[in-house]
């Protein structure tokens, strides 16, 4: 029964998609920026280890943008295939944006093929290093576009309802829709951050597990300072997006923080459960905090969930995802500090094994984070998929088969995932950096040796 | 001219576009795997994989940018294809999926594994093939309109002649233009062993793929007179079509200007799928949609047909930046870099 309710399915098929396809995104938006990094800072410093890492890293990437492309060619699709009057309705107002990402998708694919297979053609290498720099335009023009499509979802604007008909049409506005900014911001900070993240913990996990040499050191504090920034940045992105919902989208964030009654000096509530009465049991509770969070002021009023009509409330269980997204990315804040205050002060050995295992631990939870706030977002505006304008419901198609494309897209799934995983793992254990290292610049691995 | 023409002419060219870039690397994949199993593969592999490696990405993005386009420039398409195509699109989506993931599988993970090479191959003729449902419904006759939605008549659609013959040209013509592509990259490589192989592969496929359009002409005339009259009116632009086939397979045939050959063979195409659009118009999806019914609002479009301008001052210089250092870069071609 459940199975054959096409709008449920729908849901759950959108969903699986997008769930698998946003981590293959994240890193196809924040990978680029760490290459580019580690190859500018190698080439200015004349450090082959750093151009070998860039080396490396492109090439496993090359196997996740290959997953992201086919997943996003795939979500892109099943847009129409499954939102048929979502689509109908929607195209009429956001089909510039949805143009624009395929152009910067465009740019940036001539830019990786050109890229992958220049690397020894240019006499001066800082050349190739300059081909980067358009596939991180084109990877974060995309990311902003789409999400100029989501955010529109969640504040649409820049049209009227004349009947079913829109009218009086402006694309930009309805690309710079109040939840533009906050949103594009959150995106590509935590997309960043999660990179970085990942690196460090393939950096990490080597160093724990083959004594690493030189090279992962590098990597590992080129990493670890990149998620500083990036999480320094998240967090103030994360902060805006609090102050954006208060505004713009309170049921949301009463829903997630288990807000019912309008108030000034609003509670914030940490984990916890509900009962029966819908009454907050077993949370930490911070005294005003979330009305500090909502407008910077402890004594604010904050507008509770039920002020909203009862059939337009999200889901309560979004709580945990936005409380596991905080809490994760304050985490990654706090070890990325750690490491950072370990390195700093001499006499503490910043690659002592605590310290390591938690900065392994970063990459995954981080991955995680993205997903639970995308949770969070997603299901922070049920039931609508226009938000005060089209239901999930009446956007939906009718076809009966969507369960069975559910089964078939599963099956894809655990293909390309295990596929992408076998791959990258062959690719890099075969090989280890350190021959790499001596076959590819044999004179800096021999005068090196000559130094110890 | 009304934006909603210059829309359609502008969408058509991307499918065009990707009508030849997939072809190419559609075919290649069968001819890469047809030659593993006829123990052949040392000969083109190396070619092959220098020419798709660096361009396998782009050819995906002719196809998103045609259907994203059309959303945008008709969002009632959207709702008619789509509430439609649900399981035919979804396995379109499955076998480019498995396709262009395991192409990077393969290439940068496991070199000349069997079953990736399979997967390559046998994905490659099916793509062409669900794609071309597309095409087929878009003739009217095949979906339903109901007070529940629209469906697609699946019996109507296995059962029709028009449909078995438009896939079948669908894939001889995939066969037809990659082989006389890989020809004239072969010869620019002075791969003279390749340049045999895949130059028989191209004068061989020529003769299905002209068959296959005479025979989907004729379907044609039978499923929708109305459209097959208009296509008559316009039978010089399929005459033309027939014209730079002789001329490619002329030009093969003797062995010379392979270059020219192909140019011919991308005429071919050019005038055979513009004929078709034509005399297409104005119907989208017969007879659901028409090109001025299902058009989005005047801003929009004016708006898609700007920035479309503009995405095309940034995109053509990065191609013919692409193509110099992969396509026409004599030394990368042959190998030396």
């Amino acid at each position: 029964m459940f199975f054959e309710d096409s709008v449920m399915m729908s849901r759950l098929l959108t969903s699986l998609t997008l769930i698998f396809h946003v981590i293959f995104a994240t890193v196809g938006v924040g990978i680029p920026i760490m290459i580019s990094i580690a190859e500018f800072i190698g080439i200015k410093k004349n450090d082959r280890h750093l151009q070998l890492l860039a080396r490396r890293w492109t090439r496993g990437m090359t196997v996740t943008i290959a997953v992201g492309v086919v997943t996003g060619t795939a979500i892109g699709l099943q847009l129409s295939l499954l939102w048929p009057n979502f689509m109908r309705l929607a195209g009429n107002v956001i089909a510039l944006p949805l143009f624009m990402e395929v152009f910067a998708f465009f740019f940036e694919a001539i830019f990786l093929g050109i890229y992958l297979y220049t690397w020894d053609r240019f006499k001066k290498p800082i050349y190739h290093w300059l081909l980067s720099i358009p596939i991180i335009i084109g990877s974060t023009l995309s990311a902003f576009f789409i999400t100029t499509v989501n955010s529109f979802m969640n504040t649409p604007r820049g049209f009227e309802m004349d009947g079913g008909n829109v009218t009086n049409i402006n694309p930009l506005e309805a690309m710079f829709n109040p939840a533009t900014p906050t949103k594009v911001f959150h995106v590509v900070a935590s997309a960043y951050l999660t990179s970085a993240a990942i690196l460090a913990t393939i950096a990490a996990i080597i160093i724990l597990f083959r004594k690493g040499s030189e090279y992962h050191t590098k990597a590992l504090k080129l990493t670890v300072t990149a998620t500083f920034i990036f999480a320094i940045m998240t967090a103030i992105a994360g902060d805006l997006s609090a102050k954006f919902l208060a505004e713009h989208q309170p049921e949301k964030l009463a829903a997630g923080e288990w807000h019912f009654e309008t108030e000034a000096g609003a509670d914030l509530i940490l984990f916890g459960s509900l009962n029966e009465e819908n009454e907050v049991e077993n949370a930490i509770r911070i005294p005003k905090a979330l009305s500090f969070l909502a407008y910077g002021d402890f004594n604010a009023e904050v507008e509770g969930l039920n002020e909203t009509p009862a059939d337009e409330q999200p889901p309560l269980w979004i709580h945990y995802m936005f409380d596991l997204m905080v809490s994760i990315g304050f985490y990654m804040l706090g070890i990325s500090a750690l490491y950072l205050l370990f390195w700093k002060v001499k006499k503490w050995n910043e690659e002592n094994k605590w310290l390591l295992w938690a900065i392994a631990a970063g990459g995954p939870l981080s991955m995680l984070a993205i997903e639970f706030g995308w949770i969070f977002a997603e299901e922070g505006r049920q039931p609508w998929i226009l938000r005060g304008i089209m239901t999930v419901a009446e956007g939906a198609t009718t076809s009966d088969h969507v369960g069975l494309m559910f089964i078939l897209f599963i099956g894809l799934y655990t293909v390309l995932g295990a596929g992408c995983l076998v791959v990258l793992r062959k690719m890099f254990k075969d090989h280890p950096a350190e021959a790499e290292f001596e076959s590819r610049y044999p004179e800096a691995a021999a005068t090196k040796e000559v130094d110890e | 001219m009304g934006y909603e023409y210059i829309g359609i002419t502008v969408l058509w060219l991307f499918l065009y576009g990707y009508l030849i870039v997939a072809s190419i690397d559609f075919g290649a994949g069968f001819f890469a795997y047809y030659a593993k199993i006829t123990k052949k593969d040392h000969i083109i592999n190396q070619l092959i994989s220098r020419y798709l490696s660096p361009v396998w990405e782009v050819t995906n993005v002719f196809f998103v940018f045609f259907f994203v386009g059309i959303v945008g420039f008709f969002p009632d398409s959207a709702y008619y294809y789509g509430q439609a195509l649900l399981i035919p699109g979804s396995i379109a989506i499955v076998l480019i999926a498995i396709r262009g993931s395991f192409y990077a599988f393969e290439n940068y993970g496991f070199k000349n594994n069997h079953l990736y090479m399979f997967l390559y191959g046998a994905t490659g003729l099916l793509i062409p093939a669900s794609l071309s449902t597309t095409l087929t419904i878009s003739e009217g006759g095949f979906i339903e309109e109901t007070a529940n939605g629209v469906t697609l008549l699946y019996g109507e659609l296995f059962t029709s002649p028009y449909s078995w013959s438009v896939v079948f040209l669908a894939i001889v013509s995939v066969l037809y233009i990659s082989s006389m592509f890989l020809t004239y990259y072969a010869n620019r490589a002075n791969d003279h062993s390749a340049l045999a192989l895949v130059r028989k592969y191209a004068l061989f496929w020529s003769s299905p793929t002209i068959i296959a359009s005479m025979t989907t002409f004729i379907a044609l005339s039978q499923h929708n007179p109305e459209h097959y009259q208009k296509a008559i009116d316009l039978w010089w632009m399929f005459g033309l079509s027939v014209a730079f086939f002789m001329i490619a397979l002329f030009l093969v045939y003797i062995g010379k200007y392979y270059g020219w050959a192909f140019i011919a063979v991308m005429f071919q195409f050019f005038f055979a799928f513009f004929g078709y659009g034509a005399s297409h118009l104005p119907y989208i999806l017969q007879p659901y949609i028409t090109i001025s019914s299902g058009v989005t609002n005047e801003t929009m479009a004016i708006t898609l047909i700007t920035v479309f301008i503009a995405g095309l001052l940034l995109l053509v210089p990065s191609l013919i930046l692409l193509m110099r250092l992969f396509l026409f870069d004599a030394e990368y071609v042959k190998g030396k870099k």
